[in-house]
């Protein structure tokens, strides 16, 4: 096993520069996810670390030694494709044993190593079935299977679960994050939205255009974002962001239209000319002593009540642990608690301490 | 009931369904295409028909396609004419299977390497090699002769088959076909550990099916139907093939004896009929996958 160094990453097709000098660190036996809206980058530097896309400048070491010129399969890593990239004509057994066959393992223990494989995931019964006999659950097990059987340093995921239905997907997840803490495997793992991010990872990294916005655990991230996109990125309804100015003599309150909010104490700052305050849907809660706000649709979810309401030409979400109607135009009190208030400046989106 | 009876509804409903794809609206287009195929298949039919007559009735006014009179002294004579049909048969057969075989070894592997391999040169070279598309073969004829005599290969069956080892469309078909195929499978092979000669070979080929057979079929038709290489390169009976033995023996009998042409005409015609009956899907296929036609 090994961690994963990237220093300096670049990738330029051309003129145009995709990934701007990454720096990251992947500790040993970490599972860490890469997220990012699409077009971030994040796949492109999964294959720069697998080496089936070149490197335009930086350096990646895997372990001990610098990869940036050793082939893909020189450099002790499997991964597991999003469409899974079965080879159509081998059994499933000939497809979890091509990599070994690659290297020369005799025969005997390869076909050792592909039972042991089929057996953490439960496809000793399918090892002569051809990929096209195969559902796509088990086509993305087999995926997995090839991965596993040779015990590579590192396994990279991109977007595993993209083709599988939604139910899967869940068992899925949960499947790859017990063989992750069986085998302890460093991982990498592309996703394309959030909720397989904070679920599965020990770590996550957000990225956007080309560069990590921020790096840390699912909560530190949820709970300190470091700029407004990764607020905006992480969490189901999104963050609500309201535009306004800091107020008051010393800057402690947020200034939205008729409204102050007040901000939390030893939280005034050399106030930016414009702010915005960031707010999570379940941190608003509904008060009538609060400011009063128009409702424009209520949600309900079974486990929850989300209501999408305006507010000084601004809208926003309230998610609630309780049952509650109101009809659209009517009027709520809302209330913002301020211990979870997030301030970011108005211009270069960074959280305001 | 028996399987017969059982069987009858089946096909009356498959008609039927067949008949409804033919949709009114493209009757106009129907008709089109229906007289073109007529206009096709007329000259083809003439022949067969004019093989199968007697000598001296091919020619009659007006034109019939059905013979009044059935006879196969056309091909009597023409297999006793002295030209050694059965020698060129052979000869023909193995000219259009070695160029196939040749075709298909070094298209598929010119078009994993243009399709998939990056190196320097790279795009001039392909460019490069698509021009030779727009070489008229006939170009090309007195330069080989010329090679081929310095290299003591006149009238030799190399001097066919060498020149039809490499073909530009070939190379160019199956590396639009190799394009459209997904990268993933090889990019699995060479996290897996491969060579590039083994994802050539154990990855990319066994994908390459439906392409390798539809240029294998255009290759054989054309090699088989090839008359002016051999008219030119050839010069012995024994090494000719049959269209240059055709037109041989047209120049034997004269004019007169067109239905003894015609015979051998449709003799030499039944294998590459054999092939286009067995292998037409494969020849649509790779056709409209390659988006190009010859």
């Amino acid at each position: 096993m090994a961690g994963v160094e990237l220093r300096g990453i670049r990738k330029s097709y051309g003129h145009l520069q995709v990934v701007h000098g990454v720096d990251l660190d992947i500790t040993d036996g970490e599972f860490i996810v890469l997220v990012g809206p699409s077009g971030c980058g994040k796949s492109t530097l999964l294959r720069m670390i697998a080496g089936l896309e070149s490197i335009s400048g930086g350096e990646i070491r895997i372990g001990p030694r610098t990869v940036n010129d050793v082939l893909p399969g020189d450099r002790d890593i499997a991964m597991v494709f999003q469409n899974y990239a079965l080879y159509p004509q081998m059994t499933v057994a000939q497809n979890m044993g091509f990599s070994l066959k690659m290297r020369r393992v005799p025969h005997a223990d390869i076909l050792r190593q592909v039972r042991e494989a089929a057996a953490i995931l439960g496809l000793q019964d399918l090892l002569d079935r051809y990929p096209r006999q195969l559902s796509g659950g088990q086509r993305q097990r087999v995926a997995m299977g090839r991965a596993i059987v040779r015990n590579p340093s590192v396994f990279l995921f991109d977007e595993p679960l993209s083709n599988l239905d939604a139910k899967l997907r869940v068992q899925t997840r949960v499947e790859i994050k017990a063989l992750h803490q069986r085998l302890r495997t460093t991982t990498v793992y592309v996703a394309p939205d959030e909720v397989a991010a904070t679920t599965m990872a020990a770590g996550i990294v957000v990225m956007h255009d080309g560069r990590i916005e921020q790096v840390g655990t699912p909560l530190e991230l949820y709970d300190r974002p470091a700029n407004r996109f990764v607020a905006g990125f992480l969490g189901s309804p999104a963050m609500n962001f309201f535009d306004g100015g800091l107020g008051g003599a010393d800057g402690s309150r947020f200034v939205l239209g008729n409204h102050a909010i007040p901000l939390p104490a030893g939280a005034e700052r050399a106030a930016p000319r414009s702010v915005v305050l960031g707010v999570r849907p379940e941190h608003i809660v509904v008060d009538a002593q609060g400011v009063p706000a128009e409702v424009v649709v209520v949600e309900p979810t079974g486990s929850e009540t989300q209501i999408t309401a305006r507010l000084g030409g601004q809208t926003f979400t309230a998610a609630m642990h309780k049952r509650l109607t109101a009809p659209p135009g009517s009027t709520l009190g809302f209330r913002i608690d301020p211990a979870n208030i997030h301030l970011f400046d108005g211009e270069t989106g960074a959280r305001i301490p | 009931m028996t399987a017969a009876t059982l069987d009858r509804p089946a096909t009356s409903a498959r008609l039927l369904s067949a008949l409804q794809v033919v949709h009114w609206r493209n009757l106009p287009l129907m008709a089109g295409l229906c007289i073109a195929a007529i206009l096709m298949l007329m000259p083809f039919l003439w022949m067969v028909g004019a093989s199968l007559r007697p000598a001296g009735e091919a020619y009659r006014l007006p034109p019939s396609i059905i013979p009044r009179e059935w006879t196969l002294a056309a091909y009597r004579e023409a297999l006793g004419s002295g030209i050694p049909f059965v020698q060129m048969y052979w000869n023909s057969l193995v000219v259009a299977a070695l160029s196939t075989l040749g075709v298909l070894i070094t298209a598929s592997m010119a078009a994993f390497a243009f399709a998939r391999l990056e190196f320097r040169g790279s795009t001039p070279l392909f460019l490069t090699m698509l021009g030779g598309l727009m070489v008229p073969p006939a170009l090309t004829l007195i330069p080989l002769y010329f090679g081929f005599a310095r290299l003591g290969l006149l009238d030799s069956l190399s001097a066919l088959i060498l020149p039809a080892m490499a073909s530009s469309f070939g190379v160019y078909m199956m590396r639009q076909f190799m394009l459209s195929q997904p990268r993933e499978l090889e990019e699995a092979a060479l996290m897996d550990g491969a060579s590039y000669w083994t994802i050539f070979w154990r990855i990319s080929l066994p994908q390459l099916g439906p392409a390798l057979a539809a240029l294998g079929i255009i290759t054989f038709t054309t090699s088989w139907n090839n008359y002016i290489s051999p008219f030119v390169l050839i010069k012995s009976w024994d090494k000719m093939t049959l269209p240059a033995g055709i037109v041989a023996l047209q120049g034997l009998m004269g004019a007169a004896s067109v239905s003894v042409v015609m015979a051998a005409a449709t003799m030499a015609i039944l294998p590459l009929l054999l092939v286009f009956l067995v292998a037409q899907r494969f020849i649509i296929e790779g056709m409209t996958m390659s988006g190009l036609k010859q």
